[in-house]
């Protein structure tokens, strides 16, 4: 398969390549490097020591929990795991950095060669990760002056130190993707395998999980273009818009004969464009080596296959169960994103009720009440077994489609099982054929004209007379039987 | 091998703000200082694996326990300056 | 009664315990001490009086109401000015750090502590450690006891004069490659060199991480013991430091020498060596074999090229070890404030950095720069693998190996000033243990004939601090060495 075939070409015959970097803070209860609590309190500088302060003559002491972390992260994403990794410095100097060289990885991160199979509204696709290294936090710098914040206009900055040494787990794809709508559904992907690891939070809104964006275009089966970097992107639309729009601008600039500038730019959420940081005047020179206050890192086998065993059941995996359920891909979408009614359809199903009917009712009816009334499903009354109940009601034809949906919202407001709610409330449906079969009766002897043209071979009056019986019965017919008596009694006297 | 040592940009990158007379005399030290290392770069090591740490250990790790932390007061009052219990600096550049 | 500065840790353990004085009259006898000898010496750059007085009178508490805190209890003890100390000023002699009042206490300060020892103050050192002379402090130069115009080494140059003169009754400094050794081989008194991450480097204000170990100061090879004992051992604060159980140094130190094999190192006799240094070497290795050991000549080839590598693996570590001083958190910050804060950290760090550290963080940043390392510090790096396999295979041959401490004993203040490579060179016979991370300790052997103290060098390997000893105690009785620098007031010499 040629390149050709399979990528989306822009217009003007660009393709675009895309590598994402990924920054997800893990949620230990200390730091990296030293005792002081990791969840980042509101009251600046509160979470500081010695060492994540970078006073004169302390030393970093890695955090088991954290390498354990980062070894789940890179076991999730198939990578091989180092035996043996190693902590480097990255000098550089920034105010927010305390020692001003960032603790990192650089030769021998703890995982490597891993991929993530993503999904793109429905078709597979692979995402090579390259590597997942360890790093920890920057402190947190607050611009001040007349210019509302920005960095440009201010007259001075204020710095806290609470995030500075906080855990961080990179993670860099190969130059793989190739649109903007793959890159949502890697970052969208990478936050749900995170998340089910239980090993951060991964809130794109609250800076625990970050995007880069490497963006560049050539013409298919040339030499990549000169990329840029794509900063500030804090949310999984905004991932997909500041691609969308670094592509374009880099087109428009190639095409009006322009070069591309290999550089940082910024996402502005506000405008819907990147603009350019400005640049340093030389290049950076980290000056990597590795660090010599930290012993190499050695994850043994031991602790690899305890990395494996220990691993949830991932995205991927459950998109396939919901998928083999017969859950619509666009809803099997949603539940992996609601672990709760992720579960509920897991137990439901398990129970013998079918998943494209529950996934149906969590992913609609459900979600919508949720979200009406702001809480968690764990705050309603809804169990697995109610939804368990409703299924076989409607399957037996007790319940119609649209009297379930109606129980369904009851059942979670606490009124009782799916049975009682429907006896209380009168909305089980008649399916006795003799009781319908009156009916039918009694509504063609009341609609000659229609039975006239239904037996001239005219379909057409038969909702009509459906409905008719419907309503006779107070919609609590099962609308199947009264088409089975009508087309019995229209076509067989 | 004589050494060539672009000074300036060594000094900008260690963040070192020194004055053209400095950086002369800082420079021709520095070249004085590396043709000795010249019999260093000369010694055949092809094969000798590199020691960057003198102690046949890994790891040294802490268990995830949170310890106490400093009272904000006793490492702002060192501070050069500080305004609401944060560090204050001019504005940064970047 | 003989003066108290003069008497020796075990011996003042021994008095305090006996009712014969107290903590407070030892603390005392040294602040004397240091009242006649300061303004000619300058080895400490803080007093702690205070702090000192009240901890001496807690120990006398202490030891009153029967909670003995062992062999230090009540010994006043100096620490180098780069040891951070919670509440006392703590500066490394740089500017940067003038006026810095630590909010902690360092792994081995509060060892001291816990142990009864009273902190007597800090001492001077070449600034961050950088030095072989005690001339590059920002706070001006210490000078030897012996001798008013010379140094006393460097770069704990402070701490080994304080134990020489009796201002300290043991002191601690830090030894990258060679700062304790070297001073105390100058200084006539005992200094030891543990194995790398045998004492925690936690609160000890970084040079080069990979080779830097705290050790001590003392005027017996016993007394050595007994300090180090008190901070030795695995700290969670420093994930470098050695897990596993430390034996009591000081329990081995009179076994003798009989049936040991001893290494006289070829390479660090030759011609760089000073001729008196090395017939004092070559008479001590004489008596050792008279004294039942054997010994034998040992090559280390690659410490030809130890002193080349150290001086570029320690800048490059000190490069970024010393980036943290920016003038954001603490120290000192430059007045000229109109700029950015890039421009301000830039402006800060070149007031505030005396010209050799300047000097050694272009270096290490210039060798670990794109296009370079490999070059420079990775060959370095294997420099150090090739030193390490030298003494490996010396020590498939002997138990320990000995050398001349300092290829001269105490040169005259100025000499080397100017002439970096001159300096660098005094650290040639030390620098090897540093790269291997292996213990070592210079004893006093004699006088040179200007009456200038010459130290002998004794290597183990790691985590051979007994059998080190065991050498250590046998060439001290060996040698006889009992002469104390002189006391009486000379002129004071500026520099
Ligand atoms: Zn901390």
């Amino acid at each position: 398969m040629s390149i050709d075939s399979v990528t989306p070409l822009n217009a003007g015959g660009w393709e675009a390549v895309i590598g994402l970097e990924t920054h997800v803070e893990l949620s230990t209860a200390s730091k990296m490097f030293c005792g002081c609590r990791a969840d980042i309190p509101e009251e600046p500088n509160t979470a500081c020591c010695p060492v994540c302060l970078a006073l004169p003559g302390a030393l970093p002491v890695p955090n088991e929990q954290a390498i354990e972390g980062i070894v789940r992260i890179g076991t999730a994403l198939g990578c091989e795991i180092n035996e043996t990794s190693l902590f480097y410095r990255k000098n550089y100097f920034y105010p927010d950095l305390p020692k001003n060289y960032q603790i990192s990885q650089y030769t021998f991160p703890v995982a490597e060669h891993g991929a993530l199979e993503i999904d793109v509204e429905g078709e597979p696709f692979t995402v090579g990760i390259t590597r997942v290294h360890m790093e920890e936090d920057t402190g947190k710098s607050t611009h001040v002056g007349d210019g509302g914040g920005r960095i440009h206009d201010a007259s001075h900055t204020l710095l806290d130190f609470n995030r500075a040494g906080v855990p961080l787990v990179e993670i860099v794809t190969e130059p793989d993707i190739r649109t903007p709508e793959q890159a949502r559904a890697y970052g969208a992907e990478l936050q749900r395998v995170v998340l089910a690891l239980g090993v951060s939070d991964a809130k794109l809104e609250a800076g625990s999980m970050r995007f880069d964006a490497n963006v560049s275009v050539r013409r298919p089966g040339e030499e990549f273009g000169t990329r840029t970097e794509t900063k500030n992107v804090n949310s999984l639309r905004s991932l997909q818009r500041a691609v969308a729009f670094e592509i374009e601008r880099q087109i428009a600039v190639l095409e009006s004969g322009g070069t591309i500038v290999q550089e940082t730019r910024h996402w502005n959420e506000d405008t819907g464009k990147t603009s350019s940081m400005r640049t340093k005047e030389e290049s950076e020179d980290y000056r990597y080596f590795q660090d010599p206050d930290l012993l190499p890192l050695s994850v043994d086998e031991t602790w690899r296959l305890r990395a494996v065993e220990a691993l949830p059941e991932l995205p991927g995996a459950a998109r396939t169960r919901f998928r083999d359920a017969g859950v619509d891909p666009v809803n099997a979408e949603t539940l992996l994103d609601n672990p709760a009614l992720a579960a509920l359809f897991t137990d439901a199903v398990a129970a013998g009720a079918p998943g494209r009917l529950v996934a149906n009712w969590l992913t609609g009816e459900v979600i919508a009440q949720l979200r009406r009334d702001e809480v968690d499903v764990s705050d309603t009354s809804l169990s697995s077994s109610h939804l368990v109940e409703l299924a076989s009601m409607v399957d037996g034809g007790d319940l119609s489609s649209s009297a379930a949906k109606d129980v369904l919202t009851r059942a979670m407001a606490g009124e009782g099982t799916p049975r009682a709610i429907a006896e209380a409330n009168d909305l089980l449906q008649v399916s006795d054929t003799g009781a319908i079969e009156e009916v039918v009766e009694q509504v063609l002897v009341d609609n000659p004209d229609a039975l006239e043209k239904v037996r001239s071979g005219d379909m057409k009056p038969l909702g009509f007379l459906t409905g008719q019986v419907m309503r006779q019965m107070g919609g609590k017919a099962d609308p199947k039987v009264v088409q089975q008596v009508l087309r019995a009694k229209t076509q067989g006297e | 091998m004589p050494v060539d040592i672009d000074i300036a940009k060594v000094a900008n990158l260690a963040r070192l703000a020194l004055s053209e007379e400095e950086l002369a005399a800082y420079g021709t030290q520095l070249e004085d200082i590396l043709e000795h290392a010249e019999r260093v770069q000369a010694l055949p090591t092809d094969g000798v694996e590199p020691t960057s740490h003198p102690l046949p250990m890994v790891n040294g790790f802490r268990p995830d326990e949170r310890t106490e932390s400093l009272e904000p007061e006793s490492f702002l009052s060192e501070a050069p300056d500080a305004e609401d219990g944060q560090f204050r600096v001019p504005r940064i550049l970047e | 009664m003989a003066d108290l500065a003069d008497l020796t840790i075990a011996e003042a353990g021994r008095g305090l315990r006996a009712g014969d004085f107290t903590a407070v009259d030892l603390l005392d006898a040294v602040t004397k001490r240091a009242t006649m000898t300061e303004a000619q010496l300058h080895a400490y750059l803080t007093l702690d009086s205070g702090g000192a007085r009240a901890a001496a009178e807690k120990a006398d508490a202490d030891l009153a109401s029967g909670d003995d805190h062992g062999p230090l209890h009540g010994i006043p003890v100096a620490l180098k000015d780069n040891m951070v100390t919670k509440g006392v000023e703590t500066t490394a002699s740089s500017q940067i750090l003038a006026g810095w009042k630590p909010p902690y206490d360092g792994t081995a300060v509060a060892r001291l502590k816990a142990a009864g020892a009273v902190i007597t103050g800090k001492t001077n050192l070449d600034e961050f450690a950088m030095g072989s002379s005690t001339e590059n402090s920002a706070f001006g130069p210490s000078r030897n006891p012996w001798d008013h115009t010379r140094v006393p080494g460097g770069s704990s140059g402070g701490s080994a004069a304080t134990v020489s003169v009796g201002s300290a009754f043991g002191s601690f400094g830090s030894d990258t490659g060679g700062s304790i050794r070297q001073p105390a081989a100058l200084c006539g008194v005992v200094g030891m060199k543990p194995t790398y991450g045998m004492v925690s480097r936690y609160g000890l204000i970084a040079f080069a991480s990979s080779l830097d170990q705290i050790g001590p100061f003392s005027r017996t090879v016993e007394d050595s013991a007994l300090l180090l004992d008190a901070v030795a051992g695995w700290d969670r604060m420093d994930s470098t430091s050695i897990d596993g159980d430390v034996p009591a140094f000081s329990g081995s130190l009179s076994k003798g020498v009989e049936g040991l094999r001893i290494g006289l190192v070829t390479e660090l006799m030759g011609e760089g060596i000073d001729p008196q240094v090395k017939a004092a070497v070559t008479a001590m290795a004489d008596k050792l074999a008279g004294a039942g050991a054997e010994v034998i000549e040992v090559g280390l080839p690659a410490s030809e090229y130890a002193l080349s590598a150290y001086y570029l693996i320690a800048p490059a570590e000190a490069s970024a070890n010393l980036a943290r001083f920016d003038g954001v958190r603490y120290g000192h910050r430059t007045e000229h404030l109109e700029g950015t804060t890039e421009d301000m950290m830039a402006m800060s760090r070149a007031e505030g950095f005396g010209p050799e550290v300047i000097r050694r963080i272009l270096l290490g940043t210039y060798a670990l720069s794109a296009g370079y390392y490999d070059a420079f510090y990775g060959q370095a790096q294997r420099v150090r693998t090739l030193m390490r396999n030298d003494f490996a295979s010396a020590y498939e041959q002997v138990d320990v190996l000995i050398s001349p401490t300092s290829p001269t004993t105490a040169f005259p203040v100025g000499e080397r000033a100017a002439d970096p490579i001159a300096m660098y060179y005094s650290d040639v016979c030390t620098i090897p243990s540093n790269l291997a991370g292996d213990p070592a300790i210079s004893v006093p052997v004699g006088l040179d004939d200007q009456r200038l103290p010459i130290g002998f060098q004794i290597m183990a390997p790691a985590l051979g601090e007994e059998v080190m000893y065991q050498v250590a105690a046998e060439v001290e009785r060996l040698a006889g060495f009992t002469d104390r620098a002189p006391l009486a007031t000379s002129e004071v010499v500026h520099p």
